[in-house]
């Protein structure tokens, strides 16, 4: 389906979209299956697979932290696939791998989309991947394949490089909330309001979905007043850290953003 | 130049700025500004006064006779451990402090390993009188007591990175976040020809008067401004590429990139990232680095610091793969054993960094006439624990 079925969730019109950011291999190395189930059987729109990576930039410290226990538990790419692939047997909704373009060029873009695509993964988000390398480089390769694409945006980046990172995205554009690495802020200020208001007057070819710093169901609420959508990461991971039944806080954390 | 970097912050494949968005904006007011500020005559000028009457340069080029007897050649010694604090890092920062004061920051943050990098930034900072905090990794602070020490009496903050390996990488990695959480007034002091695109052309630049002045003293000496060979060490590179700069496009010198391979190249303890490593990204830039078959980055080994990092600057990655430059590798002992030659030859204590590069003159063919410059980057006060321990097991103190 690839990002068809991005593009059919967000033409459904819904008022509200979650999206929820799980760390593949954390807490336990076969948690994510169980998880991404509850959490789509509680009603979450799309998920976000992270692939751990020993140096994630743009990752706060919950998610390094979950990152860092994966590899410990010896996470590695061939689980990556086939746990997506798992779940995609047993959910709908789209699902998106994110994570660092090191662990992409290193098993080699055509493979690394190939099996993307094999895996049930509709859609990418990679950080750290140059929108003008992409551009000169690498996109007639993804081009080749039908997965959604989301460059990231934030505060500092100007209405022309917005309009440029949404031509080179598909699926959706994925709206950084802050200048801040994940995990960072609580509750928006006035000023990331505005920003929102920016963003949704440039009238952009993509849905727009606003991450980092959304923890609870206000600030999910009022994310979804600015945009088409929202993730939620690193406060997903904080209810994991230390749960004793991690079924039951993931069906209660997505029921309680989204009652 | 041939070895220039393109439009694009590339050497060849290699460089470039593979950044997280978020940081987009810092490094484009870098890129934006740099060339034209560092050319300006007024930047020139204080950074060559603050070279001349604050760092001591020129750093002299010794001859070192009893050396060149040793193995019957012409050795010179590129002074670098005379300059203030210690090491060639200084000319990095204080070319860098000099930018960030013109493009308005007040605030300035750095990644250190072995501590030469912190220490070389704290002083400037102390100089120019604004706030610094550097990062180093937890493992290095408990390793590196006396520079942590310096740090802290220049002024400066030492923050333990506490992520990952809890070493330079990490520390690395901590003042990337550090930036990407504080975009306005912060500025970025990176300690070697890494990073994104403009980092490794910028720090090539300030440490490119190692050869400006090699070429002038060896007209003195030698009644030629070129040497046959250059050789340095290199962690992330910057002393080398400092050394080499300026004689990139003279095919005649040979340049001779000495890494470090720790307990052996193949004992799983070592830090020669050209032999182990490949093509990736580290730090927002394309080059070699040290992976394992997933691209998660793998922790090297030294028993110097300085050259422990996992990948090397883009630029020496294109010098590599396009022949220009060749590769050496020394191990722990291997340096050990040259720093004391060193030390009993000429009454010089070299950095074990810079110890690394002489142990290559066990692995030379030298012929009586040719000239090699060898870039002493610093000296050993830093290391004289490792030194103790090492090299007590060959000679007494
Ligand atoms: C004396 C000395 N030499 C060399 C290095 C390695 O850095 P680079 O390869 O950037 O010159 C260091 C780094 O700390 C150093 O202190």
């Amino acid at each position: 389906m690839g990002k068809e079925r991005i593009n059919n969730l967000f033409n459904e019109n819904k008022k509200e979209i979650l999206s929820i950011y799980l760390t593949t291999g954390y807490p336990e190395i076969d948690s994510m299956p169980v998880l991404a189930e509850k959490l789509a059987e509680a009603g979450v729109d799309f998920l976000e697979l992270g692939m751990p990576y020993s140096d994630p930039l743009a990752d706060g410290e919950t998610i390094q932290y979950s990152s860092s226990i994966a590899l410990k538990n010896g996470i590695d790419f061939d689980q990556y696939f086939n746990q997506a692939k798992a779940v995609r047997q047993k959910v709908v909704i789209p699902l998106l791998f994110m994570g660092y373009f090191n662990q992409v060029l290193r098993i080699g873009i055509d493979t690394f989309l190939d099996k993307c695509v094999d895996s049930g993964i509709d859609g990418l988000i990679i950080p750290d991947m140059p929108p003008e390398v992409y551009k000169n480089k690498y996109k007639p390769i993804f081009d080749k394949y039908d997965l959604g694409l989301s460059f990231l945006i934030t505060p500092t980046t100007s209405d022309e490089r917005i309009k440029m990172l949404d031509e080179l995205s598909s699926g959706f554009v994925y709206v950084v909330s802050t200048s801040s690495t994940t995990g960072k802020t609580n509750g928006f200020s006035d000023s990331q309001i505005d920003y929102f208001k920016r963003i949704n007057k440039l009238n952009l070819n993509n849905p727009m979905v606003i991450g980092f710093g959304i923890s609870d169901k206000q600030t999910f609420r009022i994310a979804n007043k600015y945009s088409d959508g929202a993730i939620i990461g690193s406060a997903f991971i904080k209810a994991l850290k230390g749960s004793k039944d991690i079924e039951r806080t993931a069906m209660e954390f997505a029921q309680n953003i989204l009652k | 130049m041939q070895y220039e970097v393109d439009k694009l912050g590339f050497y060849g494949k290699y460089g470039g700025a593979f950044i997280p968005e978020l940081l987009h904006s810092n490094v484009e007011e870098l890129e934006d500004n740099y060339l034209k500020i560092i050319n300006s005559d007024s930047f020139q000028k204080e950074f060559r006064a603050l070279l001349r009457d604050y760092v001591g340069r020129p750093s002299p080029l010794y001859f070192a006779k009893r050396l060149s007897e040793k193995y019957n050649t012409k050795i010179y010694l590129k002074r670098e451990d005379l300059n203030h604090t210690g090491a060639h890092k200084i000319n990095n920062t204080i070319g860098q402090i000099l930018l960030a004061k013109r493009l308005g920051k007040t605030r300035i943050i750095a990644e250190t390993g072995a501590g030469q990098h912190g220490v070389a930034t704290a002083t400037v900072c102390a100089l120019m009188d604004l706030q610094c905090v550097v990062y180093m990794g937890e493992i290095d602070i408990a390793r590196q007591a006396p520079n942590v020490s310096k740090m802290k009496m220049l002024g400066a903050e030492v923050r333990p990175a506490k992520s990952g390996s809890k070493t330079l990488k990490d520390a690395t990695n901590e003042a990337i976040r550090d930036w990407i959480n504080n975009p306005k007034d912060t500025y970025y002091l990176i300690g070697s020809v890494v990073g994104p695109h403009p980092y490794p052309d910028m720090v090539a630049l300030f440490q490119s008067v190692i050869s400006e002045e090699i070429k002038k003293q060896l007209i003195d000496k030698e009644n030629r401004d070129y040497p046959d060979r250059i050789i340095a060490c290199i962690g992330g590179g910057s002393n080398a590429a400092g050394a080499y700069y300026h004689y990139l496009d003279d095919e005649k010198v040979d340049l001779v990139s000495v890494e470090a391979a720790g307990l052996g190249i193949n004992s799983g303890e070592s830090a020669a990232t050209s032999v182990l490593g490949s093509d990736g990204v580290i730090h927002g830039s394309m080059t070699k680095l040290m992976q394992d078959k997933d691209g998660q980055i793998i922790e090297p080994y030294s028993i110097s610091a300085g050259l422990d990092y996992p990948g090397i600057g883009p630029l020496h990655a294109h010098l590599i793969e396009s022949g220009r430059s060749k590769v050496l590798n020394a191990t722990d002992e291997e340096a050990i054993k040259a720093g004391l030659l060193l030390t009993r030859l000429e009454g010089i204590i070299p950095a074990l960094e810079s110890a690394h590069a002489l142990a290559a003159l066990e692995k030379i063919d030298f012929k009586p006439e040719e000239v090699t410059v060898v870039n002493l980057s610093g000296r050993g006060d830093k290391d004289m624990k490792a030194y103790l321990v090492s090299a007590g097991k060959h000679i007494k103190f």
